[in-house]
């Protein structure tokens, strides 16, 4: 081998310097959001992390801030995701399987429900509130602005997204393992119920974490469909009023603060809390996803 | 239609003791009159074949044009039957019409007949799901399920309701497919720890547990090494004694070895330069090896052309 310097020559100093200067660029880029990121949390830890305590947990709004707590919007939250939950999983899963292993999408209205579900995922929350609004609490349903009601809207905004993973968690599933089972004179349905989502499980589960994490922090449809803001009470049923922590967040942000009732502590640790809450989620969808997803 | 194919010669004894043996490719034993290949052996040992498989002009499209046509030959009991040709030729696509799995694809149709003990596959109120219970698919790829050993042979049963003692019948399939003494201690194991082989035998097992009449074989030791082969070869000639096999196949030497009837298919050129396969020729795997009726079955397994 012929490996003296001179044979491949140097880049010119004009095309190295470009060459720097853009991954300086994209340095730059990602510092300004990892530190806006890092200014937020520090502020939001500094100002709130005071008041995190399991007093904060446990006790319910007051207008006098030292004795205010989360408790009825946590439990709220909670309810709101169990609901969100009971909802999106069946119909979003179904919807899933019909789309990928029944649907034609040869056929127009096949595509045309493809495309507006992935238009759905991208409609703003606050029309998803006017829609709970008009047909869930009011109109054909008139729920009353209730848990249900509450639920079942999230549930709505969140469902393209557990569609869209559930159809990416099924399609992951190699076509030889359907192959496989039909030959062996398994049925459509027993193919997809005992080999197709049994290995797409842990991707429907991410997707459905996700979509509740999303959920968890949803306000404006809240707002819309009328959560009460202060409450003193938990959720009792599914036709219970209810508040969620995003909006006890908003409630106390938007409270006048003087010097014997501060509540902009309160609404820093009302974050933290939904900050941790969120964390824990995306950790499980996080590990679910390692601990289960099948190597093909 | 006639219990004999018009191709089958009349004379020709169904040896057993001579296969494998005499059948060196492109060596003409015997002048081109196709006379038998092994002299000496007595014709009364043949027994009467016993059709189970009737082809009549089938014809399968993906779409508008035919991926394979004309297609006309019988496959008997306790036989195994070898399609064999070059890519493209339509042998894979035909052997999925045989238990029905081109339904999977939306594109594609089945013309002509297809005779399954007299009866049409593709004729009104058959269901594909009972005509794959019957007829068992083995396929190129190992695809075991994302399961333990135990679990992938129950499969089968399980769904089909199938009566018995489980630990049985997962049992009897292993040991039928000559896997149980190497997974036995690791039945509830997944199946993914396995090697190619032992996955390919695994899916074999997974077939015979459902006790089929059919095994179909789409290339089924294409993805393996010579010593697996070998061992899924054995297993193929031990399972002949009950069962019934198709297996296509790219290699020639394997069609040799273990077939007893093989199926010559080309591709063929229209006016507007599209592909489709025909059968050139079907007969007795000897006869086919050494004395072709069909100068393209001769330059094909002689290797002249691939």
């Amino acid at each position: 081998m012929s490996a003296h310097s001179g044979a491949v020559g140097k880049a010119s100093a004009g095309r190295r310097g470009k060459d720097r200067g853009f991954q300086l660029g994209l340095l730059f880029c990602v510092a300004v959001s990892v530190v806006l990121l890092a200014v937020l949390l520090v502020d939001v830890v500094a100002d709130g992390v005071g008041r995190l305590s399991w007093d904060f947990i446990s006790s319910f709004t007051s207008i006098s801030a030292d004795q205010a707590g989360i408790q009825a919007a946590l439990w709220g939250t909670i309810w709101l995701m169990g609901v969100c939950a009971a909802f999106i999983v069946p119909v979003g899963v179904a919807t899933a399987i019909y789309l990928e292993e029944y649907a034609d999408s040869t056929k127009w209205w096949n595509r045309l429900i493809e495309v507006n579900i992935q238009n759905l995922a991208a409609v703003p929350s606050i029309v998803y509130g006017i829609l709970g609004l008009a047909f869930l609490v009011r109109g054909p349903l008139s729920l009353g602005n209730v848990v249900l009601a509450g639920g079942l809207t999230l549930g709505l905004l969140v469902l393209p997204v557990v569609i869209i993973a559930g159809r990416e968690a099924i399609r992951a599933v190699p076509p030889s393992i359907r192959e496989g089972s039909m030959a062996l004179g398994a049925t459509q349905w027993q193919t997809i119920w005992r080999q197709v989502l049994p290995a797409s499980i842990p991707g429907i589960a991410t997707g459905v974490i996700l979509a509740l994490s999303r959920a968890i922090g949803e306000t404006a449809p809240l707002i819309v469909i009328g959560a009460v803001t202060v409450i003193a009470f938990n959720p009792t049923g599914l036709d219970s009023p209810f508040t969620a922590m995003p909006i006890q967040i908003f409630d106390w942000i938007s409270r006048p603060s003087n010097d014997v009732n501060d509540y902009r502590p309160l609404a820093a640790a009302g974050i933290l809390l939904l900050m941790i809450l969120l964390v824990a989620m995306n950790s499980v969808a996080i590990w679910l996803r390692n601990r289960y997803e099948q190597k093909w | 239609m006639p219990d004999q194919p018009v191709t089958e010669p009349q004379d020709k004894p169904q040896e057993e003791e001579g296969r494998g043996l005499s059948r060196s490719i492109g060596v003409r034993a015997q002048g081109p009159a196709g006379a038998p290949a092994i002299d000496g052996l007595p014709p009364q040992k043949k027994k009467a074949r016993e059709p189970i498989f009737d082809l009549e002009d089938v014809q399968v499209s993906y779409g508008p044009k035919p991926a394979v046509r004309g297609v006309s030959f019988d496959i008997g009991r306790n036989e195994i039957t070898a399609l064999i040709g070059p890519s493209g030729c339509g042998k894979s696509t035909l052997i999925r019409c045989l238990n029905r799995m081109n339904d999977l694809i939306p594109t594609a149709r089945v013309e002509g007949r297809v005779l399954y003990h007299g009866q049409d596959l593709y004729g009104p109120g058959v269901d594909a799901v009972e005509v794959r219970k019957r007829i068992g698919m083995v396929f190129q790829k190992p695809n075991p399920f994302p399961k333990s050993i135990f679990d992938n042979i129950a499969f089968g049963p399980r769904v089909l309701g199938m009566k018995g003692s489980m630990d049985e019948i997962v049992e009897r399939a292993l040991t039928h497919a000559a896997l149980w003494d190497e997974v036995k201690d690791r039945l509830k194991t997944n199946a993914f720890g396995m090697s190619g082989g032992q996955q390919q035998r695994l899916c074999i097992a997974r077939c015979l547990a459902v006790e089929p009449d059919v095994i179909l074989m789409d290339e089924p030791c294409s993805a393996l090494d010579p010593i697996s082969t070998g061992k899924i070869e054995d297993l193929m000639i031990n399972l002949k004694q009950e069962y019934s096999i198709v297996i296509v196949t790219h290699n020639m030497q394997q069609a040799a070895r273990v077939s007893d009837k093989t199926a010559f298919f080309t591709v063929e050129l229209d006016d507007e330069e599209h592909r489709s396969g025909r059968v050139v020729e079907f007969d007795d795997t000897e006869k086919i090896f050494t004395n072709p009726s069909d100068s393209r079955t001769e330059a094909y397994v002689t290797g002249k052309v691939g």
